[in-house]
């Protein structure tokens, strides 16, 4: 089974908006700036739209790709970088891929989803309520239960 | 500085060149935003009473202190120049991304100057900016243009404003659009934009935008988001503005078949109730926003299967009722060639149902029109027309001038049912039943609009009776229009006026920019900006008369429904235009007086400079 939660997204309900990339970077970053959110909208028209983070992988490519060893694991599933290693030279970003990592333009370095220690601000902000902490079995089991709900009888 | 980047963009495409103008605190705190920056640089760098579609006339984007940042709805940008339908004020406003991005590029604004020799399309990246060459995007659609420049990048972030066919024919009321689905429609900006031999403005940016305090911003906004969900916005989120096609009808005042009838017998089949059970396949948002109304439309099958577009009223009421068609599929087949070729959709609508009236009176005969014999009703004559005016293709090169011009060429009384006011069509709400509407379109500064004091939803609430004239409209109109300035100047969407009100915007402003501005400071800035406009369109030669009414709408009283019977008499138009004028503190020929200026510290610009060459004869 698969442990770790990660902010997913229904692209079914997500309409483009972008809030999650605005309250995202105004969290870790102090200002709004999406181009260094952790998570990332995409629209393609005329009208698919999701929005993309860190899944949390269980044996995370980013993390086997780094030279430096600045990358690890936490018991959460969360991947973190610690910055007096990282350089951000990119190779955890070339090895993702869902393209849920970013190199801060100034800072030099990799910028991944903390799920902001246990309640990411882009869930709570979501006005479609697009965006869940789930698992993809909690996801399956969701469905699942969508389908017996709709048996009669 | 918070909120604000500080900093306008200045190129000049005859000269190939790019500078950055600093904004200072006390210009901010003067001008607010969009409408106020834009309509203030607009009186400085245009020389006064120049043809708008020669390579002087600048093209002024700019946004304000809310885009780019969480505040709900704030997405929007202004586009400023001398209109080529008016020969006054051209202003206009869209909402997606793309004024989000410029934002992020480091600027509250992009001025444009010149004219290039060669297509050309600009690419800005944060602080850099390319003149690209474009000759292999002349003649391309909108979208076709925003795809091909995207792959050319290499970059799918990029945002662009682009325009089609149209503007680089100068249809006079061509547009600029940008995000696939949004437009600067207005007052025929994609010609001047045309003009300059400009195809597209791309925009990428990665700067940070800091505000005075982000935690309480947070949370405020978090607590908009919510309200706005609620049933006070529940018609945008649910059917969308088409929801006004019932609403308007059944209050007997959705203008129908060229202003004859103020009700359409195929509503029903027009609604957006109906658009929305067989066509409507997602509805999406602009940036920052927690309403999402874009309602896409897409046919299936059958002959326009494939066409997929953003429906709202405007556009559907122009292409529909108003030409008389009631075949859905073909008006929204219609909507996506406006969005193609890159023109306003409600102008188009009104000119090609100004042929439809001159046809079947004779006025335009079938050797005029290359074969065509354009009756309201007809679909096929709709598609074929609106073709023919982006390519100026035989008739449509007449229509495309508008139709305050094709009437003066036309003459045989059709100036009776030209329907504009200052040279810029008529909008989707019937103003001889709606008096404080009248008003409003007769002053707007921008010709006939509904979106710069929305006072058809004052004549609909019951609040005043919609069928009177009465003096006290001059103030609540005047009001209004202050009002909405404020919501242009923020760039906030006007959909959430049940929510963020003046009170709203005084404290999110201080809470983004650090600057405390009271709701009353911030009304008065937008009387201030106003009254810009007002030198603006009284240097460019407009004079008294020009604030009026199509005669159509002051001789034809609406023939059937609940409004039957009402006009506006001239009496009620001056009666009305007087109030307005004393509430505004102008004179009798409304202009502003000396101490209207000084109270406004807008003391230094001269109400009597006229420019020598008036408007066009």
């Amino acid at each position: 089974m698969r442990r770790f939660k990660f902010v997913h997204c229904d692209p079914f309900k997500c309409v483009g908006c972008g809030i999650c990339e605005y309250v995202c970077s105004l969290r870790q970053e102090k200002a709004f700036r999406s181009s260094v959110s952790r998570i990332r909208t995409v629209r393609i028209y005329p009208h698919r739209n999701v929005s993309i983070t860190c899944v949390l992988c269980e044996e995370p490519p980013c993390v086997d790709a780094c030279p430096r060893d600045a990358l690890a694991q936490d018991e959460l599933g969360i991947v973190r970088v610690d910055v007096s290693k990282c350089v951000g030279c990119g190779l955890c970003m070339e090895a993702c891929d869902f393209g849920a990592i970013t190199i801060h333009p100034e800072l030099r370095v990799a910028l991944i989803c903390n799920l902001c220690d246990g309640e990411p601000a882009c869930i709570e902000a979501c006005p479609e309520d697009a965006l869940s902490l789930t698992t993809r079995d909690l996801q399956a089991q969701m469905r699942r239960l969508k389908v017996a709900s709709n048996l009669t009888g | 500085m918070y909120g604000y980047q500080g900093r306008l963009l200045i190129v000049d495409l005859s000269k190939r060149k790019d500078r950055t103008l600093e904004l200072d605190e006390a210009f901010i705190k003067k001008w607010l935003g969009a409408t106020g920056f834009g309509i203030r640089l607009l009186y400085e760098l245009q020389d006064p009473g120049l043809d708008p579609l020669s390579p002087g006339n600048p093209l002024i984007f700019v946004t304000g202190p809310f885009a780019g940042t969480m505040v709900p709805c704030s997405p929007r940008f202004g586009v400023f120049a001398k209109s080529p339908q008016s020969w006054l004020l051209g202003e206009a406003y869209a909402s997606g991304f793309w004024g989000t991005e410029l934002k992020k590029a480091g600027y509250d604004g992009l001025a444009v100057l010149g004219a290039s020799e060669r297509p050309v399309y600009l690419y800005l990246e944060d602080g850099d900016v390319r003149f690209m060459d474009a000759a292999h995007l002349w003649g391309e659609t909108t979208w076709r243009t925003e795809e091909a420049i995207r792959k050319d990048l290499g970059d799918h972030e990029i945002k662009i404003a682009s325009i089609g066919p149209a503007g680089e024919n100068l249809v006079r009321f061509a547009c600029i659009i940008n995000d696939r689905y949004r437009a600067a429609g207005r007052t025929g900006l994609g010609a001047v934009m045309g003009s300059k031999r400009l195809k597209a403005i791309a925009v990428v940016g990665s700067q940070p935008i800091a505000v005075a305090k982000p935690e309480e911003l947070e949370d405020r906004c978090l607590e908009l988001y919510r309200r706005l969900q609620g049933p006070g916005t529940s018609k945008y989120r649910m059917l969308g503005t088409v929801a006004n096609v019932l609403v308007l009808n059944a209050a007997g005042c959705m203008p129908t078949r060229n202003y004859r009838d103020a009700l359409f017998e195929g509503a029903y089949r027009v609604s957006g109730e109906a658009l929305n059970e067989a066509f409507v396949s997602k509805v999406q948002a602009c940036s920052a926003c927690p309403m999402r109304c874009e309602h896409i439309a897409t046919i299936q099958k059958g002959r326009f299967k494939g066409t997929s577009v953003r429906v709202e009223y405007e556009p559907l009421w122009a292409l529909g009722p108003y030409c008389g068609i009631e075949d859905l599929e073909a008006i929204v087949k219609a909507i996506e060639l406006c969005d193609l070729y890159g023109m306003d959709a409600v102008s188009s609508g009104v000119s090609i149902a100004f042929a439809m009236e001159c046809s079947e009176r004779g006025i335009l005969t079938k050797l005029d029109t290359g074969g065509l014999e354009p009756t309201f009703g007809d679909a096929e004559s709709l598609l074929a027309l609106l073709e023919a005016i982006a390519f100026r293709k035989g008739i449509g090169s007449l229509l495309a001038e508008g139709v305050r011009r094709a009437s003066k060429i036309l003459g045989r009384g059709s100036e009776v049912f030209a329907m504009h006011v200052k040279g810029v069509e008529m909008t989707g709400y019937d103003v001889r039943s709606l008096k404080t509407c009248a008003l409003g379109y007769a002053i707007s500064r921008r010709g006939a609009h509904h979106q710069t004091h929305g006072a058809y939803s004052l004549d609909l609430s019951g609040k005043v009776d919609r069928f009177k004239a009465e003096k006290e409209r001059g103030k609540l109109v005047k009001d209004l229009e202050d009002l909405y300035i404020l919501y242009d100047s923020l760039t906030l969407c006007k959909f959430t006026r049940s929510i963020i009100g003046v009170e709203e915007m005084a404290e999110l402003y201080y809470l983004v920019t650090g600057f405390r501005k009271s709701p009353l400071d911030l009304l008065r800035t937008a009387e201030r900006i106003s009254n810009m406009a007002r030198l603006y369109n009284l240097r460019e030669g407009l004079t008294r008369s020009d604030d009026a009414l199509p005669p159509r709408i002051m001789k034809d009283p609406v023939p059937n429904g609940p409004a039957k019977g009402s006009l506006v008499k001239p009496e009620e138009l001056e009666l009305l235009i007087g109030a307005y004028y004393e509430a505004r503190g102008w004179d009798g020929e409304g202009i502003p007086k000396p101490e209207k200026l000084l109270e406004l510290e807008l003391e230094d610009y001269d109400p009597r400079l006229i420019a020598r060459t008036r408007m066009e004869a």
